[in-house]
């Protein structure tokens, strides 16, 4: 892992999406992508992350390189959540990465790895097993434990892991829903917060579907030693390593993959990516093998980082069917109008009838 | 029952995908799942199974249950979690937002009669809807700031105009609603003061009519967009209200704002503020009933826990303000004061059980899952039984 210095934040923020208007947040994004939609001429090709957890192995390498590029402070001292190895918890304003644990009494798929229980026919060869009857020397074994007489009935059980992440929606609730212009759309159609505009209002915590971003909470106590938490009291999220971006490097978490279980590239051909690596784990039997968030016609135009999942979505924590909550909001304004202008004629009325008595 | 159609569904797809699986047979069921550590949440299948058909998901006991119409709203609730956390955040909002939803309504209504009693000369109440309307958009634009994480930067909500943000929309409503509403609760406040300031008293008193048809004319919008506020979140009761809520929240406003008036003003002068009042309280309580339907299964938090004590103690305190205000409003001025106090509280229960109701919907997944997985299944049958199909196709 090579995480060379930190490059100076790139001077190109200009464009904020508050100044489109309406209308961005309704429209599907095209072929340009979104960035294009947001305003920036001759954006380069979108970037996006593409998570496949078939491959994951929870080693939270991704965690860690991202607290330790992006300086994200510490979400908990040594807690212990009972969530088998998930100590962090969630997604937040101080975990950008967050690795799930889920267990379950489920067969992992039908492959046949070809290898038989016990030692492997290929080692014992005839010419090598010898003619005397083996002596137990009291060694620790090399078999299998399921190859133990007392292991009982092999049953099923499989692991899953999932490496989360702010998923960089097309449409973007967080992004819609901001009063302050501080979540912007690069130029990689990823959504960034600018930390020196955000006043902490909070909306975008409740604006995004998939409970990504939050409100950074400061340290109360006010101990010498204690440095004051960076960005406290403002909303914290994945940036796809924007800074990283501007430098042509691989965001952190990617780089960091050991097992390439999070791909980082252009959008469209992470899409190609998925689509041929579910098909392949659906033609070798893996249950319940799909992708997730990654279809443009979705609730949020499709997202710009995308999951091959083995389970449904809710199993993972995440919504099944999420949708912006932007594309509702003509229908609320127009409600709002009317519940107003009724507030009019009643307070109109009142006086009018009250006149009389 | 779709959600149990959901599981049947879901081992379907499990079995075309995997001809290993019928070896597993039913040990591949939630049931089996929700013994391991943490597979489920505490609203998980297993959880509900364990309890029985139709029995609530464990360890959600002692909810108070409400009559026939939430029985058909809430299904067998199977779903699964992660660990049963939260899927979407709930807002980091504390009571000064709900303490501000009050407030505006409070100011929006008040700049209204305190219009209305200008032009029809009622002076006593326009002094008292003016002052409150000043009083009340004081406190509001106070607990807005106080409730940001880093209030010193709040003049940024006026760099951009964003019509896809009700926030930014309220800002700046509230920004050119807020001169008017002031200046004419100065001028009122001037009059009472014992002495002049010469010139600026007689600009107040001049100003004081234009300013506060300025501010009525904002002020329907200062009550309703509040709703829009909540409702364009990803937070499931909020959400889901978003036909009604702004109805309700104007209703609100409007007995908030009349109970004021029938407060400060002598009854000769009230008559207005009564009716205001009593049409305010009619509307929201129609409303909120029709909203409580509409919403699906969120409504729930409408009716369980703090949420659900403060929503009765709304209605009660709103249809006994509403009926005190008909009945003894015109002929007593305490039993107008009485009634205005009880459409007070009625208002503020109102915004605080809303909100509060929001939140619990935010934090317990099921409201998210739930909804979500009934129109993903619906739209996957409709789709033709796509994923089985091309699971197998696929082999």
């Amino acid at each position: 892992m090579s995480l060379d210095a930190k490059p100076e934040r790139g001077s190109g923020r200009g464009a904020d999406d508050g100044h489109l208007g309406l209308h961005q947040a309704f429209t599907s994004a095209g072929p340009a992508g979104p960035a294009a939609r947001a305003g920036w001429p001759e954006a380069p090709p979108r970037k996006g992350f593409f998570t496949d957890t078939s491959i994951c192995i929870g080693c939270k390498a991704c965690e860690v390189a991202c607290k330790e590029w992006n300086g994200v402070p510490q979400d908990g001292i040594y807690e212990l959540l009972g969530s088998s190895y998930d100590n962090t918890g969630a997604l937040g304003a101080n975990t950008w990465r967050h690795v799930e644990f889920i267990e379950q009494r489920k067969p992992l798929g039908a492959q046949d790895t070809g290898i038989t229980i016990g030692v492997p026919e290929s080692i014992l060869a005839p010419d090598v097993l010898p003619d005397k009857p083996i002596v137990d020397l009291g060694m620790p074994a090399f078999d299998l434990p399921s190859a133990s007489p007392e292991a009982g009935e092999r049953t099923d059980f499989r692991w899953l892991m999932a490496s989360n992440v702010c998923k960089h929606c097309t449409n973007a609730g967080c992004l819609d829903v901001c009063p302050t212009g501080a979540l912007f759309r690069t130029e990689f159609g990823t959504v960034v917060v600018q930390d020196d505009i955000c006043n902490g209002c909070g909306y975008c915590v409740a604006g995004c579907p998939f409970g990504v971003i939050d409100r950074r909470i400061g340290e109360k106590s006010k101990h010498k030693d204690v440095p004051p938490v960076k960005n406290a009291g403002v909303a914290q999220k994945c940036t796809l390593c924007y800074d990283r971006l501007l430098d042509d490097q691989t965001p952190a978490c990617a780089k960091a993959c050991p097992t390439q279980s999070i791909q980082f590239g252009d959008v469209d051909e992470l899409r190609e990516r998925a689509a041929k690596r579910v098909a392949d784990l659906q033609a070798a039997g893996v249950m319940n093998a799909q992708l997730y968030a990654e279809d443009p016609e979705n609730g949020v135009g499709g997202a710009g980082a995308f999951f091959l999942l083995l389970d449904e979505p809710e199993v993972y924590g995440f919504p099944p069917d999420p949708i912006v909550t932007t594309a509702d909001l003509p229908r609320m304004w127009r409600q709002a109008g009317l519940a107003a202008a009724g507030l009019l004629v009643a307070a109109a009325a009142a006086f009018l009838g009250g006149r009389r008595s | 029952m779709s959600t149990g159609g959901y599981e049947r569904g879901q081992q379907h797809v499990g079995e075309a995908a995997n001809p290993d699986a019928d070896q597993t047979g039913p040990k591949n069921s939630t049931a089996e799942l929700g013994a391991m550590p943490g597979t489920g949440g505490r609203g998980s299948a297993a959880a509900a199974r364990d309890a029985g058909r139709g029995g609530r998901p464990g360890g959600r006991g002692g909810r108070r249950r409400k009559g026939r119409a939430e029985e058909r709203m809430v299904p067998d609730a199977t779903f699964t979690s992660y660990y049963g956390r939260p899927v979407v955040k709930a807002a980091p909002w504390e009571a000064a937002i709900p303490l501000y939803l009050f407030m505006g309504g409070i100011a929006g209504g008040s700049s209204l009669l305190g219009a209305g009693a200008d032009l029809s000369g009622r002076p006593a109440l326009a002094r008292g809807a003016r002052i409150g309307a000043t009083g009340a958009i004081t406190v509001s634009l106070l607990a807005l700031v106080a409730d940001l994480g880093r209030p010193e930067r709040f003049l940024n909500m006026l760099r951009v105009f964003k019509p896809t943000s009700p926030m930014s929309v309220g800002t700046w409503l509230l920004t050119a609603y807020g001169p008017g509403a002031v200046i004419a609760g100065a001028a009122e406040v001037a009059k009472l003061l014992p002495v002049r300031f010469g010139f600026l008293s007689t600009l107040l008193e001049v100003a004081a009519r234009p300013a506060g048809l300025a501010a009525a004319a904002l002020a329907p919008g200062v009550a309703s967009y509040t709703a829009v506020l909540l409702t364009n979140t990803s937070t499931p009761a909020w959400h889901d209200a978003h036909r009604e809520l702004p109805f309700v929240f104007v209703g609100s406003a409007a007995a908030a704002s009349g109970g004021l008036g029938m407060l400060v003003a002598p009854v000769a002068q009230a008559g207005p503020a009564r009716l205001f009042a009593i049409a305010g309280a009619a509307a929201e309580l129609a409303v909120e009933h029709r909203m409580e339907h509409s919403m699906g299964l969120s409504a729930e938090t409408l009716h369980t826990g703090t949420p659900g004590r403060l929503m009765t103690a709304s209605k009660a305190l709103t249809a006994a303000g509403a009926l005190g205000a008909a009945l003894f409003g015109g002929r007593s001025r305490a039993g107008a004061a009485v009634s205005g106090l009880m459409l007070l509280a009625g208002s503020a229960c109102t915004r605080f059980g809303v909100f509060e109701a929001g939140q619990h919907s935010a934090k317990d997944p099921k409201y998210t899952v739930i909804p979500q997985r009934e129109r993903l299944d619906k739209r996957r049958a409709a789709a033709g039984a796509g994923t089985a199909e091309t699971t197998q196709e696929t082999r």
